[in-house]
């Protein structure tokens, strides 16, 4: 009875003085223990009150305040009588995670009628995990108003996990039925949970995670099948550099990786740079790819200028003399910024996942990833296939000498060439300081790997580069579940070799002795 | 080592002649290290313990560069996965090492070593059987990198894989072991590998007579594979695989089996480099799946660079002076050692295409 | 045990007598003691031992600023291992028989302390290991200065099944595959095996050491909380490989309400290089925080701050262990009235240190550290929010309970 007039209070938006007293008894609880400041926050979720609402938000951004059992906005007044309150002394709110659970719940219930469809859809989703049977009614009510499909498609979900624990079976079935047709494991995770305490329901539940199961079969497949993409775009990136420099020019250059670092430290300081102007700050990333291109391209060109260049037609030494260059730019680096990891923001745009038809989660930074390691290679196929550069340069690796006697300045295309290959392994870096750590050894961990897409796909071939370097993304998040990280990769790496063994040229075959060392 | 590169070159010796004087000069001035090392600790020629187990560590590095050079430097075979070869040697007599520490190990166990016991291995798996025996460990340090070396080198001189594309699977060959090895259920101890030994043959491995002796089976290793590799390269044998490394198809017409040539020499070196792996994990004390790591076989093929390649003697004195420079400089230069180690492959391979050994020739001749 | 002590013993007795480096004739009263420090300065282990060198020098240059110790003046030794295990050995040789350093505070990871060891006992030196390690190990040439399992591991997970961490009833142990979480996961299974959660409750994956691909893994898990009982992780990952798995996890929605993570390789230092707003509510165990209010603390702080000239320059745990392990040996050095390292060695016993982390911490016979255990929760800030802390400072077992090889050591 009196949950049915809080709720209409609720919906009304008017309030009864027993829920008024209700919201200034649940108050001083949240200065208490964590246990007791669960228990407040549900009360003040449960009771309605609008003055909840933000003293739930201050308390989930960590901005509330208490003295003793006094609780201060963040405004500085009281949240108890609305007047300024003294804040000396006071200090902040601090909430671990079984609060944090206890609010998420509470707001989304209190956010459920938000004008914001966004909120209410986050609303919802919290409402889904926080497991009450509360919930049911002011549920029944925001679904009856909802206009948006995909708010009402996951408050219906949200509405089905309240009914599982509701106490009469009949609801329960209800909610058994509507949870079988999504296709998430929080979904089959809610249903097993309600197996657990409710045998006699079994047989339903069997069939609903059953059908819960064949989607996630499928939708498995899909995101094995993105994650192999993603690990490849990963080596596509780091490989495509050295298709230019290995695959086009013949030298074998071991500070590839650290060109890599180079182009992930050059992010860094462009964030760094843009720290003090604010609305430049979210572009800080893609303001970094021409920057870190600039930097590595120049550091690729002076090493060509100042010290490969000498070394021509000896591959071999390249490899020794590079391996020092190496050395010498990861010290350099670390002692420059430190041996510690630097932090390089990720945009909101870069954050979260992205939802798939058919339940099929998405990771937007890899997503980005991908995307970024396709235009990288569009950029190459263009400068290499399109502009007056590439023509010299394929001029130049197919006859040197003939190239010029027709007037092509061999060594100013030599060092644009290597520039070019050296300034692509800088935009990986961009990329890379998104996935991993941005750190002197970062380049060490993908030169291997970058050396066998390059040989596999085909010294000289970009198209070989980007189906080698898929190739192996896919073939090792297959292998991986069923053999674990580190068999998976090493599976990898004998597959390459026993198949250099059958096409010493990899798969794309350039004809001709171009491609010879 | 450095009275080889400054000994002045009197007319009417042949240069030979001199090298090999200095040679023997050399490898009885360090027989003599171990010698000092016994005299009381006040003496003014009293060599550390330290200096002895160093200069051991060196001397397994060279006969590990000698084996590299026999390969690159007289059949132009570039391995980038010598390192693997050494490691596996090393493996083989770390485990001989770990059954000899028997019920000593810290949960008293008879037959397994700590990390099987505390891995809950309830007996030892099949590849360790055999290893409490000395003489099998040994056959194993040769027998197991040797077989590695002509199966990978069976399959790529076959399909006449050479240059750097050799030297990109053998680095992906020690990679992929790497990889391996630091696992913990292949049962070679993960990460940590083999440490904490006892004794070898009945000798307490932390005394001064022990170090001693593995300082002379080194040597006597090192000055056996000169003699060895001396013995091949003077040979047709070494005349055909100089031919080979320069022409190989050349070669090839005239009729020669190149593959066989090329799996023989290959098949030797890694031995070798299995045996300095065996001798160097007693020495060092210690055997993980760190010395897999690609950069390290990097860094011996550079030894070999910087004492120039193609001459035997040269290859030991790369890995010498490129070590004690390592050794001096992370202890006085902890900051800067990389600078300065990096700067001097670029130089040598810039200025010294023959390394040291050619600043030595280029004076005698 | 006692066995084995008497063995080493005799053995380091041994190679003591051979080397004699810690017993100085009573003239070099006035020469300075060399301490050395053997932290890797380059290689995959310099991001973590770096700071560890300059905490140190730090202690050094504040000692002598006091006057030194026994009126004597300290000087560092410092080298390079370069985070090469058998250069670790080399070096700890030439520590100690070459530099004649009268006591060395080194090593992070456990392969490194294996590697030493043996040199350790032979020449009689002192080592201060300041890293939170896997225990199943006493030497008496070592003072450990970090946590053993139980100071640590076991009361996390505690924590996890309690009311305020969630009642997690599923445990997903994620590890680099090495020794420290293999022995960490086993004991917590044997724990969580006593507290009634079966093996099909426990899952347990090993990745390589600066892994960088974790959407395989964090998706496995993801399905392995699908099967209706709360879940959570329990990260002995290591190093390098953190950034990547919290990124993964921060962009797959994993948030610390459902699934909380409890990391006992992730501090401060690790922090600095992520965003820390997706993982606001995982969790750490550690035996100190930044945070930690309180005097003993603000002077380590300000002493840092001070050495290093940043201010956004964090501490950590192993710093603080670092402090305590060397102040405790200033103690036992003045109690002594000598550095010789087996009068040091008996003065270590029963030390008492005030440390930063607002305990008195003891040294034990066993040479480990008495220390409180803390749980913190990651913040906005990358710094940690403690959540939950034992009353008192509790014994290290360096041998574990839970492991039954142990058995006959117990009683």
């Amino acid at each position: 009875m009196l949950r049915i007039l809080l709720l209409l209070a609720f919906l009304a938006g008017a309030l009864p003085a027993a829920a008024q007293d209700a919201f200034i008894e649940a108050l001083p609880g949240l200065a208490g223990a964590f246990g007791t400041q669960a228990e407040a926050v549900e009360r003040l979720g449960a009771g309605g009150d609008p003055r909840a609402l933000p003293v739930l938000r201050a308390l989930s951004d960590g901005q509330l305040r208490k003295r003793d059992t006094l609780i201060i906005l963040p405004n500085g007044t009281d949240a108890a009588t609305g007047q300024p309150a003294d804040a000396a002394g006071a200090e902040t709110v601090r909430i671990n995670n079984r609060v944090r659970a206890a609010l998420r719940g509470a707001l989304g219930r209190l956010q459920l009628v938000s004008a914001n469809p966004d909120e209410r859809l986050a609303a919802a989703d919290s409402v889904f995990r926080s497991r009450s049977a509360e919930n049911i009614a002011p549920l029944e009510a925001a679904i009856a108003r909802e206009s948006v499909p995909r708010v009402r498609e996951r408050q219906e979900l949200a509405l089905a996990a309240s009914r599982l624990v509701a106490p009469d079976a009949a609801v329960k079935r209800q909610g058994i039925a509507t949870l079988g047709g999504a296709s998430s494991e929080d979904a089959r995770a809610l249903l097993l949970e309600a197996r657990a305490t409710n045998p006699d329901l079994a047989a339903e539940v069997d069939a609903a995670v059953a059908a819960i199961d064949g989607r996630l079969a499928f939708k498995r497949a899909a995101e094995t099948l993105f994650q192999g993409l993603s690990l490849g775009s990963v080596l596509l990136l780091a490989a495509l550099g050295l298709a230019i420099t290995f695959g086009v020019m013949g030298v074998i250059n071991m500070a590839h990786g650290e060109f890599v670092m180079l182009g992930a430290y050059t992010t860094f300081m462009v964030q760094e740079a843009l720290r003090g102007i604010p609305w430049l700050l979210p572009w800080s990333l893609p303001l970094s790819v021409p920057a870190a291109f600039l930097v590595a391209g120049l550091a690729g060109a002076v090493l060509e200028r100042g010290l490969i260049r000498h070394l021509y037609g000896r591959p071999l030494e390249t490899l020794l003399m590079t391996f020092g260059v190496g050395m010498i730019l990861q010290q350099a680096v670390r002692l420059a910024f430190g041996a510690q990891n630097r932090e390089v923001l990720s945009p909101a745009w870069m954050q979260g996942t992205l939802s798939l038809p058919g339940g099929i989660l998405i990771t937007q930074n890899r997503l980005w990833v991908i995307v970024f390691s396709l235009l990288v290679l569009a950029l190459a196929f263009a400068a290499i296939r399109l502009t007056r550069f590439g023509l010299e340069m394929r001029a130049v690796v197919q006859n040197r000498r003939t190239a010029a006697t027709m007037g092509i300045r061999t060594g100013r295309v030599d060092a644009l060439t290597f520039a070019f290959g050296s300034g692509i392994a800088g935009m990986a870096g961009v990329a890379l300081s998104q996935i991993d750590n941005v750190s002197p050894n970062l380049g060490t961990g993908y030169i291997i790997d970058s050396f066998m897409v390059v040989v596999f796909g085909g010294v000289g071939s970009l198209v070989g580069t980007l189906v080698g370097a898929m190739g192996l993304g896919v073939l090792n998040k297959i292998i991986e579940p069923w053999a674990g990280a580190v068999l998976a990769k090493v599976a990898v790496l004998v597959l390459i070799m026993l198949f250099i063994q059958r096409r010493p040229r990899g798969l794309f075959a350039l004809k001709g002795r171009a491609a010879d060392a | 080592m450095s009275d080889i590169t400054a000994a002045p070159a009197p007319r009417g010796i042949p240069a030979r002649l001199l090298i090999r004087g200095a040679v023997i000069a050399a490898i009885a001035l360090l027989a003599l290290l171990p010698v000092l090392n016994t005299l009381p600790a006040g003496s003014a020629l009293r060599v550390s313990d330290f200096t002895v187990a160093v200069t051991g560590k060196w001397i397994c590095y060279g006969v590990l560069a000698l084996a590299i050079d026999l390969a690159w430097g007289y059949a132009g075979i570039l391995s980038l996965g010598h390192g693997a070869f050494f490691a596996l040697g090393g493996y083989a007599m770390g485990m001989h090492l770990m059954r000899l520490i028997g019920p000593r190990g810290v949960y008293g166990h008879p037959v397994l070593p700590d990390f099987m016991v505390f891995l809950g291995y309830k007996e030892l798996p099949w590849y360790w059987l055999g290893f409490d025996h000395f003489p099998y460990a040994i056959l194993m340090a040769m027998l197991v990198p040797g077989a590695l070396a002509f199966l990978l080198g069976w399959l790529s001189f076959r399909s006449r894989i050479t240059g750097v594309y050799f030297s990109i699977i053998t680095q992906a060959m020690t990679y992929a072991l790497m990889l391996a090895f630091f696992r913990n259920d292949m049962g070679f101890g993960g990460n940590n590998g083999f440490t904490d030994f006892k004794e070898l043959l009945g000798v307490p491995l932390n005394t001064q007579g022990a170090r001693a002796g593995l300082f002379y089976a080194a040597l006597i290793l090192l000055a056996g594979s000169l003699i060895l590799c001396r013995h091949i390269t003077s040979t047709k044998l070494g005349r055909v695989l100089v031919a080979v490394r320069d022409a190989e198809s050349r070669v090839r017409f005239l009729g020669y089996s190149v593959t066989s040539f090329k799996l023989s020499v290959f098949t030797l070196s890694a031995v070798l480099a299995g045996l300095a792996g065996a001798l160097y994990v007693p020495l060092v004390g210690i055997i993980n799946p760190g010395e897999f790591a690609p950069g390290n076989s990097i860094e011996a093929v550079i030894w070999v660079a910087v004492g120039g390649r193609g001459t035997l003697v040269g290859a030991i004195l790369g890995a010498f002076s490129v070590n004690a420079l390592k050794t001096w400089l992370t202890s006085f230069a902890p900051d800067l050692w990389l600078f300065v180690l990096g700067s001097l492959f670029v130089a040598v391979t810039l200025f010294l295409p023959r390394g040291l050994a050619g600043l030595f020739r280029g004076r005698t001749k | 045990m006692s066995l084995n002590l008497t063995r080493r013993a005799a053995l380091a007795g041994l190679g003591g007598a051979l080397a004699m480096p810690a017993i100085r004739p009573s003239f070099a009263q006035g020469s300075p003691i060399k301490v050395g420090v053997l932290h890797s300065l380059s290689g995959t282990m310099a991001i973590s031992e770096t700071a560890l060198r300059d905490t140190v020098l730090m202690m050094i240059e504040w000692a002598n600023s006091k006057g030194g110790v026994l009126g004597r003046r300290l000087e560092p030794v410092v080298v390079d291992p370069a985070s090469n295990w058998p250069l670790f050995a080399e070096k700890a040789r030439e520590l100690l028989a070459v530099s004649k350093v009268d006591v060395t505070f080194g090593c992070w990871t456990s392969v490194s302390r294996k590697s030493v060891l043996p040199v350790f006992e032979e020449l009689n030196g002192l080592l201060f290991y300041p890293v939170q390690y896997e225990g199943e190990e006493q030497s008496r040439n070592v003072f450990y200065t970090g946590a053993a399992p139980n100071q640590q591991a076991i009361p996390a997970v505690e924590y996890l099944m309690g009311k305020d961490g969630g009642e997690a009833k599923r445990i997903a142990l994620l590890g680099t595959d090495y020794v420290y979480p293999r022995t960490t996961n086993r004991i917590l299974r044997a724990y969580l095996n006593s507290k009634g959660i079966s093996d099909a409750d426990i899952m347990e994956e090993y990745t390589p050491f600066g892994h960088s691909d974790w959407q395989g893994i964090v998706s496995r898990v993801k399905r392995f909380a699908g099967e209706g009982k709360r879940t959570a992780i329990v990260s002995t990952i290591n190093g390098d490989a953190n950034v990547p798995f919290y990124r993964e996890l921060g962009n797959q929605g994993i948030k610390a309400e459902d699934i909380p993570c409890v990391a006992f390789s992730v501090g401060e230092e690790e922090l600095a290089g992520i965003d820390t707003k997706p993982l606001v509510g995982h969790l750490a165990a550690w035996n100190y925080f930044m945070s930690v209010p309180g005097a003993p603390n603000d002077e380590f702080k300000a002493m840092w701050r001070a050495y290093i000239k940043n201010d956004k320059r964090v501490t950590n745990d192993p710093m603080e262990a670092t402090y305590t392990g060397f102040r405790m040996w200033t103690q036992a050095v003045q109690k002594a009235g000598t550095t010789a390292v087996d009068a040091v060695r008996q003065a270590m016993y029963g030390q008492k240190v005030m440390a930063p982390c607002g305990y008195e911490e003891e040294m034990r016979p066993n040479h480990h550290l008495t220390k409180p255990v803390m749980i913190g929760e990651v913040q906005e800030n990358g710094q940690f929010n403690i959540v939950h802390k034992t009353p008192t400072a509790i014994a290290a077992e360096n041998w574990s309970p839970f492991i039954p090889e142990n058995a006959s050591r117990r009683g």
